[in-house]
């Protein structure tokens, strides 16, 4: 048995969803060779190599795959599977992109977002907006799989001596170019990983008070976040989005401030570790998940609470 | 050109599904069903494509059971041309979806697919991005933003770090998110309309698709509750339990 795993990665080093997934994939057990697939994104092999449970490190660095273009990506991924019993990716936009896609061409099924390895074959997954958990065995030969980051701890980065094979084959579809990318830029910690998270959601009211979070965030070293009513009223850009169809976080510390805990909402953001919550109605669901709810008007708390820290 | 529109028939959004007491799945019986409301900014956007005279027909495919014919009528009375219901009862797993989608796709030749990037039950995310694989589609998913020309389209992509602007050629499978538009609600004339629009019935069989299993569903559970917590009657209480109780900060 042998796993191949596809990194995520920004063309310098492994992301902390591509660790996980390594630990994901040493519970499944077998060799666990790791995909480094883009362009410019040879200086990665190197980190990796070094990751705790790796055999091989496979890079394959072509314009081709700039920025992962999906068609191209399965393709390639297609090409190597024969070797392998299953395949995983973290479930990032990436890997959620292109990993169907792989299936498909392999004629298998996928696993989408596990959270739990049971055994070789069979996982937990969340379905319902983590209303109930699933316990699906798969019966396909080749395992495609996604695997939710927050649900594993990330693997040791030092300790492995991977080798490093590069790859010569590429392949070009030709069906997708990049045209531009508006990437957010930011010195706060990223919303996936931080441990502090600070969300705000429609009660902030308009952008300018939004950034009432800012300030509260980089007291507490925390990153930003935000239902998908505070996205679309324009208050913060798409990244932002904790929920079922944006991120999923599972920080020590979460703070929501001014949202009502829809359970979209909650289905991102209820396996963080404590959760606070400060909303002016007493009756808001956000308090059923609270471990510390504070009533009050968010516009006298917050800045109240930035200087008590 | 052709658009070929998904619908799938799910649980409402509104809805707090429960877990049966013997585990073996979640209880449906007598819960409002709904268009995916993926699917439904799908059918929008469709629609406009043909309002604003770059989509000659909009066709609207779902596979289910046999009362997933309510959900084909929502989508015409929105304003799609014709429905095709691939009727099945059994369990239809994504790939098996887009087996049948695949022929339909040889047979309506559609310029552009445009399905949900999920469904809010299963919440898979893979239905789109597989029926691209099968055809050699290309593919753009999770989009907020579409422009179409000649020969491809321009779609912006809603991705972990921000937004990606890709142009994809054309035939395409698109997968779309939810700020892509806001779905119109069917006024009554358009829902008496839609009920005199044709709606063929399918069966996969008629695909030459076998509904194969690629999964086993071994149980189904409630998560882990969360104990609730107490209220604090300030900041200073607040802060004082973070540091000294949680001991988060
Ligand atoms: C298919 C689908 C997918 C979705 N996916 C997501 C998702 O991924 N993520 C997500 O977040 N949502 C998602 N949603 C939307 C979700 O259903 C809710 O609409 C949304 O989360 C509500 O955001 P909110 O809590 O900010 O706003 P509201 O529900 O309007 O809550 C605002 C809260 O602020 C409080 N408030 C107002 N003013 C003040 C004040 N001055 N001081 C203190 N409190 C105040 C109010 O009491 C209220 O509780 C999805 C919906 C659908 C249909
Ligand atoms: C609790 C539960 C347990 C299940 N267990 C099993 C199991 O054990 N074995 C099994 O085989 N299946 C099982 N299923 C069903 C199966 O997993 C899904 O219905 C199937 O995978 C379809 O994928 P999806 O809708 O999640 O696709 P997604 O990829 O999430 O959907 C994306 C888009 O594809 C389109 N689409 C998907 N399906 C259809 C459709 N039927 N008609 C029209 N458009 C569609 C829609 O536009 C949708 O927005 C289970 C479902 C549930 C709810």
């Amino acid at each position: 048995m042998a796993i191949l795993l596809i990194a995520e990665h920004d063309n310098t080093a492994l992301k902390s969803a591509t660790l996980s997934t390594v630990t994901a994939a040493t519970q499944i057990g077998g060799d666990v060779d790791l995909l480094i697939v883009g362009s410019g994104c040879t200086a990665v092999a190197d980190s990796a190599a070094k990751v705790a449970g790796i055999r091989k490190v496979l890079v394959a660095d072509n314009a081709a795959y700039d920025h992962e273009i999906a068609e191209n990506v399965a393709d390639l991924i297609k090409g190597l599977a024969s070797d392998y019993s299953h395949i995983l990716s973290p479930a990032t936009t990436n890997g959620k992109n292109f990993m169907p896609r792989v299936a498909a061409l392999l004629d298998v099924g996928q696993i989408s977002e596990i959270m739990s390895v049971e055994s070789a074959d069979t996982f937990k997954r969340p379905i319902y907006a983590g209303n109930a958990i699933a316990t699906v065995q798969s019966l396909d030969s080749v395992k495609v799989i996604t695997v939710r980051a927050t649900s594993f701890d990330p693997a040791a980065t030092e300790g492995g001596s991977a080798s490093i094979e590069t790859l010569s084959q590429v392949s070009d579809t030709g069906l997708s170019r990049l045209v531009s990318e508006e990437l957010a830029q930011s010195d706060r910690p990223e919303l996936t990983t931080a441990k502090v998270i600070v969300a705000g959601g429609r009660g902030m009211g308009d952008k300018a008070h939004f950034e009432m979070l800012d300030t509260l965030a980089d007291k507490l070293g925390a990153a930003v976040g935000a239902t998908r009513a505070a996205v679309d009223a324009g208050f913060v850009p798409n990244d932002y989005q904790i929920g079922q169809t944006g991120k999923v976080v599972a920080p020590e510390l979460y703070i929501g401030v001014g949202l009502s805990g829809a359970i979209q909402h909650l289905a991102g953001m209820k396996d963080s570790k404590v959760i606070v919550a400060i909303n002016k109605d007493e009756d808001a669901p956000i308090f059923q998940v609270a471990d510390y709810g504070l009533v009050a008007d968010l516009f006298e708390a917050v800045p109240e609470l930035e200087k008590a820290l | 050109m052709k658009v070929l529109v998904t619908v799938k028939r799910v649980i409402d959004y509104n809805v707090k599904v429960r877990v049966k007491s013997d585990n073996t799945d979640v209880d449906l019986k007598n819960v409002k069903m709904a268009v995916n409301p993926f699917c439904e900014i799908a059918v929008e956007q469709a629609v406009r494509l043909k309002e604003a005279g770059k989509a000659t027909e909009v066709i609207v495919v779902s596979m289910g059971p046999q009362n997933a014919q309510e959900q084909l009528r929502t989508a015409l009375a929105m304003g799609a041309d014709r429905a095709i219901l691939v009727q099945s009862d059994e369990v239809l797993e994504s790939l098996t979806v887009a087996k049948v989608l695949a022929k339909i796709v040889e047979e309506e030749q559609p310029g552009l697919v445009i399905m949900g990037k999920q469904s809010i039950d299963t919440d898979n995310n893979q239905t789109g991005q597989m029926l691209a694989a099968l055809t050699g589609m290309s593919q753009g998913t999770f989009i907020s933003g579409l422009e179409i020309s000649d020969t491809e389209a321009q779609v912006v992509r809603e991705i972990d770090g921000g937004l990606q602007t890709l142009a994809v050629k054309l035939p395409a499978v698109l997968t779309v998110d939810l700020r892509l538009n806001e779905p119109r609600y069917a006024s009554l004339p358009n829902i008496m309309k839609a009920k005199k629009k044709p709606l063929d019935t399918k069966s996969p069989a008629d695909y030459g698709v076998e509904v194969k299993a690629n999964t086993r569903l071994l149980k189904v559970e409630p998560p882990a509750e969360r104990q609730a917590g107490i209220k604090v009657a300030n900041v200073a209480e607040l802060v004082e339990k973070l540091k000294n109780e949680a001991k988060v900060i």
